[in-house]
């Protein structure tokens, strides 16, 4: 038996990589793009928690006399029609982005995991089941889902929650689903399975953290999706309500005074266009940053 | 002789600095020989061969030589498009596992004979005609019902048959196989063997034969190249190989192989302690000094060069380096 | 003389194939078709057998990984086909398998110390502080560093991994090992480690094993006794010695030769080599399922199957076995 401890020594060091987190953050960081999204994403953040509490203006205080005034020093980027500052509109408009991208990302991610490891486990009837439900979502025309589910049940931001949750998670099943087949197949699952593992145990400790990558991925991929559901919806009226100021909203009541007043329509569009695309930069970023983890 | 390798030197970058896969490894191959390249992962064996063939991605990649010449040409002085027209035709290759290096979508007549649509002029039914005799030689059996079927309609010996055929079509003055039965089973792996016998006996191609197999080795090979850690340790004629091991990894590897025609005598088979050394973090001195019994104070500090025993036999070991001290 | 610690009783695994329109199945693989074997204590019994023979499968079916299709398992007499859950898990501490891929079979999201303590976890083994010192105890039979039990499945090489694999087989004390491959996957002066390993480990704690490969060599070096299957039958069985220098089955005799022989004096050697394919394992032919392959077949041979002489000691499945 010794002759075997000394040999670990040898190799005890000779690590191939040095850990899940110093490669992901290595490997992401020499993609410029992705870097530049991460520091976007990190000022939208920044923006949506500290601003508000120090922006001088209302963005709710109504001063018709103050109407689509230009870019000046106390309205840095003018007014709207209700003579309201654009730039804290836009502000608060971010936290109701972020917030709205976040958390339905989320919700749908965790029914979709769940959905997809289940049915990728036991197949059989319960996959059968399961996928049949994720494709009438996916079948359904999303715009028309979520306007129906706005409707039906009130626009307001937490409705938005469950419209967007519902839209999403049937993505995410399907690729958790493949994902969890292929996890199933490899021996470590037989030797949980070889020692009298329960399969909840299995889906929880085995399958779920080999999926991990693939859900952090979908993620940050799913949030400028839901960022641009949200714009639509509230463009179309079915989303958040005025006073409230989204994104969306904005461009909504903007339109109307394109050529009069173009700001007040272009400038949160812009914005949404940097925010999407800043989240897809490190949505691809981390993808192939991961990629040595998801393929595994 | 044939091929001439000299220095030919691959190294990798990596985050943790450059790599050097193939250190300086030098070797000949004579007209219609089997020259064996044996060694465990990690001793580059596989990355020797595909230097040769010009395969190794550029960057991260980086392939030099002094010369590697080619029935007198140097390989190292062609552009990529000089190396690809010689490859196929005057070098090439079989790998090891058939299923993933044959395309699915296309038909076994499509696949084999591409190399002579590439490299000859000859029309279709020419070429077709030419795959036809190519699978009698290699005996697959049926040929003319073989040609328009896909890879997934053959069993793992049939395709690697196919693959050689295709590697041969164009009668190349070198073929380098790179583990070509490691993923078929002992019958239809001593039957390929056979095989590229009676192939090297009929056309006179020249092999590499590269495998971590001793035994197939001993079967095939009229020369062997020991690797270890990149470099060649050793170099002799097969007999002499065998007969007389002298680097102690050979001798390692040698007396650690169970024998299916012995019958058990030790309870235990002897073993080389350790592992093979990570590439970039290697050993100061002799790269297997750490798992050598016989390691001396030079072995730790020096890098052995390697000897001429006579008879073509060298060493890369100190023990048997005039330098080093005793024989 | 000792007891058959396992054993398999016309035991089969059947899979269908392609469904028809209406889920009607009329070809069936039949992956291990009515195999019989013993196994007994502290011995170390080989299956060998190429690619398609149903070994694989055989192992997986008398741990009860895969249902059987027909047949019975036998442990200490039991029937594990027939054990419901709760007794079949109790009896997973007993029964244990070590794998082939030293990559696949780590889960790579999780720390060594993890990996050990799942199954004394899953068995009840103790309190937290007796699974720890478990599993450094595991470590120390396999000759790793008890260190080494913080670290992840990807900072080890294939060897070490494979010593992890055995580790977390031996956690709940097993009696019977099935080993599928376990050394195929490894270098050659590697697998010379493992295979010292297992058998100290054989000796001290007293295991049986079953054990898997198609690699002739290493089966002279380690095994007691010997199976040879082909297409999901067992076609000969006797002990190591008996089976290398007198084969009776002409398979037998010519997967033997096929090994090649690291010694160039004796390339020259006479060896009679297989021709011909293996013939489809939906399609398999009446009779005897040599024949395409086997030089000595004859007209018995084409219509009627022969069978395993003898199920124990000394057996061969063929009508005319090779005189010695």
């Amino acid at each position: 038996m010794t002759q075997f401890a000394e040999t670990t020594e040898d190799f005890a060091e000779a690590t191939e990589s040095d850990s899940f987190l110093r490669d992901t953050v290595r490997v992401f960081c020499r993609n410029r793009m992705a870097v530049i999204g991460l520091v976007l994403v990190g000022v939208l953040v920044f923006v949506a928690i500290f601003i508000p509490l120090l922006s001088p203006h209302d963005p709710y205080r109504v001063a018709m006399d103050e109407q689509f005034l230009p870019p000046s020093t106390s309205y840095w980027l003018g007014t709207d029609n209700f003579g309201r500052d654009l730039l804290t509109r836009m502000l608060y408009g971010a936290r109701i982005s972020l917030i709205v991208g976040i958390v339905p990302s989320f919700i749908s991610l965790i029914i979709g995991a769940v959905m997809g490891i289940v049915s990728g486990y036991f197949g059989g009837r319960i996959e059968f089941i399961i996928m049949r439900l994720a494709d009438t979502m996916l079948a359904f025309p999303s715009l028309l889902l979520a306007m129906v589910v706005m409707y039906t049940l009130g626009a307001n931001l937490f409705n938005i929650f469950i419209a967007l949750s519902l839209v999403g998670w049937a993505g995410v099943a399907l690729v958790v689903r493949s994902q969890t087949l292929v996890v199933k197949e490899k021996e470590f699952i037989e030797a949980a399975r070889a020692n009298g593992t329960s399969k909840a145990t299995i889906m929880i400790r085995h399958i779920f953290p080999n999926v991990i990558p693939t859900l952090i991925v979908l993620f940050s991929l799913s949030i400028p999706e839901a960022i641009m559901w949200e714009s639509s919806l509230s463009f179309l009226g079915v989303g958040v309500q005025p006073p409230e100021a989204s994104w969306g909203l904005l461009v909504a009541k903007g339109k109307e005074y394109l050529f009069s007043a173009p700001l007040v329509a272009i400038l949160p569009g812009v914005a949404i266009l940097i925010t999407v695309l800043a989240f897809n930069f490190v949505g691809d970023g981390l993808r192939d940053a991961l990629d040595p983890y998801m393929k595994d | 002789m044939l091929l001439s390798v000299r220095n030919l030197r691959t190294q990798f970058q990596t985050h943790n600095g450059p790599v050097k896969v193939v250190d300086d490894v030098s070797f000949d191959v004579g007209r219609g020989k089997i020259v064996g390249l044996v060694g465990e992962s990690g001793s580059g064996k596989s990355m020797t061969a595909l230097s040769l063939m010009g395969l190794v991605p550029s960057p991260p990649g980086k392939v030099s030589a002094d010369s590697v010449v080619l029935d007198g040409t140097d390989l190292t002085r062609l552009s990529s498009n000089e190396m690809r027209l010689r490859r196929g035709r005057e070098i090439s290759m079989v790998f090891q596992e058939p299923m993933t290096s044959l395309n699915p979508v296309k038909t076994m007549a499509q696949q084999v004979g591409e190399p002579l649509a590439i490299h000859t002029d000859l029309g279709r039914r020419a070429i077709r005609e030419k795959v036809l005799r190519m699978f009698e030689t290699v005996g697959i059996p049926e040929p003319a019902a073989r040609l328009d079927v896909y890879p997934h309609q053959l069993s793992g010996g049939l395709r690697q048959r196919a693959m050689i055929a295709m590697a041969l079509i164009c009668e190349p003055k070198l073929l380098i196989a790179d583990e070509p039965t490691t993923a078929l089973d002992v019958t239809t792996q001593a039957q390929i063997l056979r095989l590229m016998i009676a192939l090297r006996d009929r056309v006179g191609t020249a092999i590499v034969m590269i495998t971590h197999d001793l035994g197939i080795i001993a079967e095939m090979c009229d020369e062997v190249n020991v690797m270890y850690a990149g470099q060649i340790v050793e170099q002799a004629d097969v007999f002499d190989l065998f007969d007389r091991p002298s680097h102690p990894y050979t001798r390692g590897l040698l007396a650690s192989i169970p024998k299916a025609t012995e019958k058990r005598t030790a309870e235990r088979l002897n073993s080389i302690p350790g592992v093979v050394p990570n590439l970039a973090k290697l050993p100061a001195g002799c790269r297997f000094n750490p798992r050598c019994k016989d390691a001396m104070p030079i072995c730790r500090a020096q890098e052995p060069k390697l000897t001429d025993l006579g008879n073509g036999h060298k060493v890369r070991c100190w023990l048997h380096d005039k330098q080093g001290g005793k024989l | 003389m000792s007891e058959v610690l396992i054993s398999a009783d016309g035991l089969s695994k059947h899979y269908p194939v392609g469904t028809g329109f209406f889920g009607s199945q009329d070809r069936v693989i039949r992956a291990v078709d009515g195999v019989s074997l013993d196994i007994y204590e502290r011995e170390t019994f080989a299956l060998v057998g190429e690619s398609g023979c149903g070994k694989t499968t055989l192992g997986r079916v008398m741990l009860r990984l895969i249902d059987r299709t027909a047949g019975t398992v036998r442990y200490r007499g039991q029937d594990l086909h027939a054990l419901n859950e709760g007794a079949m898990r109790a009896m997973r501490k007993k029964l244990q398998i070590v794998f082939q891929d030293p990559f696949a079979s780590l889960n790579p999201r999780m720390r060594v110390k993890d990996i050990l303590s799942e199954p004394l976890r899953t068995h009840g083994f103790g309190t937290a502080a007796q699974i720890e010192e478990r599993c450094g105890e595991l470590l120390d039979m396999v000759g790793l560093r008890r260190h080494l039990l913080r670290r992840y499945p990807h900072q080890f090489s294939g060897g070490q991994r494979q010593r992890i694999g055995i580790a977390r087989a031996l956690a709940n004390s097993p009696e019977f090992v099935v080993c599928d491959e376990a050394v195929s996957a490894l270098d050659v002066s590697i697998q010379a480690q493992v295979l010292n390993l297992l058998q100290d480990l054989q000796e001290q704690l007293k295991l049986t094993y079953l054990f898997i490969t198609h690699d002739l060599s290493v089966v002279r070096q380690f095994a007691d006794r010997v199976g040879v299957m082909f297409l999901g039958r067992m076609v000969e069985v006797g002990t190591t010695e008996e089976i290398f220098s007198s084969p009776r089955h002409p398979y037998t005799m010519f997967l033997i030769s096929a090994v090649p022989r690291a010694d160039p004096h004796q390339r020259n050697r006479e060896r009679p080599l297989l021709v011909g394919d293996i013939p489809s394992p939906m399609n398999l032919p009446h009779g005897c399922r040599f024949q395409t392959r086997c030089p000595y077949a004859q007209a018995i041979c084409r219509t009627q199957e022969p069978l395993l002489s003898d199920r124990g000691g000394r057996a061969v499945a063929c009508h005319f076995p090779l005189e010695t």
